[in-house]
């Protein structure tokens, strides 16, 4: 490794702490790697540079502090978490100007733990889309190939972090958009436990689905990341009152004998792509070889978990989406005479289509006449679901398949039909609508498309530790995908 | 079923939307595709199953009902299109 910005925070984190770097080195680094790239992949909707150079200087001045396990580390995030003072624009244009007066619950816990924010990550419009081509603001690119998108929704994260334009990044995940994007560009993305880190101060798209999670380049600065992030607020009423394990003592393992890995028959089934499914069975073989015993589950279910998950996540979208009035805070339109006119404009002008669909849909799924047939219709079969993943992982400890049915897809491929761009998520929605935690790990790219391919781990509620043990153990096992061949 | 275009005018209207015709139409055709695809589920049979709106079936947290200052007034209506500091404006209403 030539590069300081190509190093895993890990690595960054030693060597500041060993005075080897300054904090303003590393800031410096980051920063200029973001202009070097960023014209190309358009990651980032804003780039904080003044603020972190400021705080680098006061850090450097002060002296490493070993307590705080993300001193000095620059991170990019997801630009629908709250930042106090700095502008939080969810991709859409209804809040072009939205300056929160406070930091979402993850937010304050990466800066109590000493970690530096210089950008916020580009996404789908309010975290609605699977290719991050639906921003007000700009599309997204896929680092290994400019011609591609790099999934969705937390797309311009998980560039962000591919580019090694900052050591780590936040996405959120409602229905893959962390382990999907976090596949189709090669780095490791966490959906956690629904409840494991606090929703307060993430803009809310689906409220019993969304979660937080740290996208990176290794299992171990993932691992690091969710480490300061997870934990109870009393101020999110979902938020779980659990113990936090210790993942980076689970990173140790050194075999994987005794462990049962579940593989899902539905999802290794027609409709996979056939690099895909070559690159995640090569992943599995080495699972086995690394000790664990495989058996095959089923998950009788899944084939109607994205009819469930649409009407559950657009209903939700529905609800949440009626704050934005143009009243307390984003856009107001110029052409409205009375209130009404203030609600129907500025809505109307705020949100792009894709939002605006899933409103009106997620209001149909809701209205009068409709709700038993679609909502909770929905709602049942939510836990049928559930309960399929609870019996299946009876029998295993973690369940493993893949994380997207294709590679990344050509910009514009999909966008004038949004039924075939849900069809997508095939593989990720259904743990959001059981809300159990998934990992996806990058296992070599396709053998056609020279594209990166992620393997998704699933497991037991809490059991994140599981998790890194596995795709930790597993990655010291698999090929480096290096440098992304689009930079 | 059928999603006509005045059939999303109307849904809108309750979104507090409005869709100029050539929108209204192409929503229509999409939200046929989506809806014919949301109605895979009545094959399934679901008499007896509870639903489940949330994977955490913890009830409701409560605390002592003890007013607590956390924001400033100040704060609360800086990001507000139309303020005068103390309240949000809108149109007369009345």
């Amino acid at each position: 490794m030539s590069f300081l910005y190509e190093k895993s925070l890990s690595e960054i984190r030693s060597q500041l702490l060993a005075k080897e770097l300054t904090v303003t080195e590393v800031v410096e680094a980051c920063l200029k790697r973001i202009e070097e790239t960023e014209p190309s992949i358009q990651a980032l909707i804003s780039v904080q540079a003044e603020e972190a150079l400021e705080q680098a200087r006061a850090m450097d001045e002060a002296g490493p502090d070993e307590s705080k396990p993300l001193w000095g580390i620059p991170l990019t995030v997801k630009d629908l978490l709250c930042t106090k003072g700095t502008k939080t624009t969810c991709g859409s244009k209804i809040l072009e100007n939205f300056e929160p007066f406070y930091d979402a619950f993850a937010i304050a816990k990466l800066k109590e733990a000493g970690a530096i924010l210089i950008g916020k990550a580009n996404m789908d419009e309010f975290a609605m889309g699977s290719s991050t081509e639906n921003s007000a603001y700009k599309a997204t690119k896929n680092p290994w190939d400019l011609n591609k998108v790099p999934g969705g929704s937390s797309g311009g994260s998980a560039a962000s972090v591919t580019a090694s334009q900052a050591f780590g990044t936040l996405g959120t995940d409602t229905g893959g958009s962390i382990r999907q994007p976090a596949s189709l560009c090669g780095c490791v993305g966490i959906k956690p436990t629904y409840g494991r880190v606090s929703r307060r101060g993430m803009v809310a798209y689906g409220s019993s689905l969304d979660q937080i999670g740290p996208m990176t380049r290794s299992v171990e600065d993932n691992a690091r990341m969710l480490q300061v992030i997870a934990g109870h607020d009393e101020r999110d009423s979902t938020s779980v009152d659990v113990p936090v394990d210790d993942y980076l003592a689970a990173l140790n393992r050194e075999d994987l004998k005794g462990l049962k890995v579940g593989l899902p028959k539905e999802f290794w089934a027609e409709g996979l792509d056939g690099e895909v499914e070559a690159a995640c069975r090569a992943a599995v073989a080495k699972l086995e070889e690394l000790g664990a015993e495989l058996v095959e589950v089923e998950l009788p279910h899944s084939s109607y978990a994205i009819a469930t998950y649409y009407i559950i996540a657009m209903a939700e979208a529905s609800s949440n989406l009626a704050r934005f009035d143009g009243v307390r805070y984003g856009y107001r339109s110029d052409n409205a005479q009375d209130l009404l006119d203030i609600y129907v404009k500025s809505r109307s002008e705020g949100f792009g289509d894709e939002v605006q669909r899933r409103i009106m849909l997620g209001t149909y799924v809701l209205s009068s006449g409709y709700y038993d047939a679609y909502y909770k219709k929905a709602a049942q079969v939510r836990r049928l679901i559930r309960e399929d993943y609870l019996k299946a992982l009876e029998q295993c400890d973690v369940l493993v398949g893949p994380a997207s049915p294709v590679t990344a897809w050509n910009v514009g491929e999909l966008t004038s039909d949004p039924l075939k761009m849900y069809l997508m998520d095939i593989y990720t929605i259904s743990l959001n609508l059981a809300g159990l935690p998934g990992l996806s790990l990058p296992v070599g790219l396709g053998a056609d498309s020279k594209m990166p391919v992620g393997l998704q781990l699933l497991g037991k509620e809490f059991d994140e530790a599981t998790l890194y043990s596995v795709a930790s153990l597993l990655e010291k096992n698999t090929e480096k995908l290096g440098t992304p061949a689009g930079l | 079923m059928s999603i006509t275009p005045e059939r999303v005018a109307q849904i809108a209207k309750l979104a507090r939307l409005e869709l100029d015709d050539e929108k209204q139409r192409l929503f229509a055709g999409q939200f046929e595709d989506i809806l014919s695809y949301m109605d895979t589920l009545n094959g399934l049979d679901t008499a007896g199953t509870e639903p489940l709106y949330s994977p955490v079936e913890q009830p409701t947290p409560l605390r002592e009902d003890k007013a607590e200052k956390r924001f400033e007034r100040e704060d609360i209506v800086s990001n507000a299109p139309e303020t005068d500091g103390q309240f949000f404006i809108v149109p007369k209403i009345v």
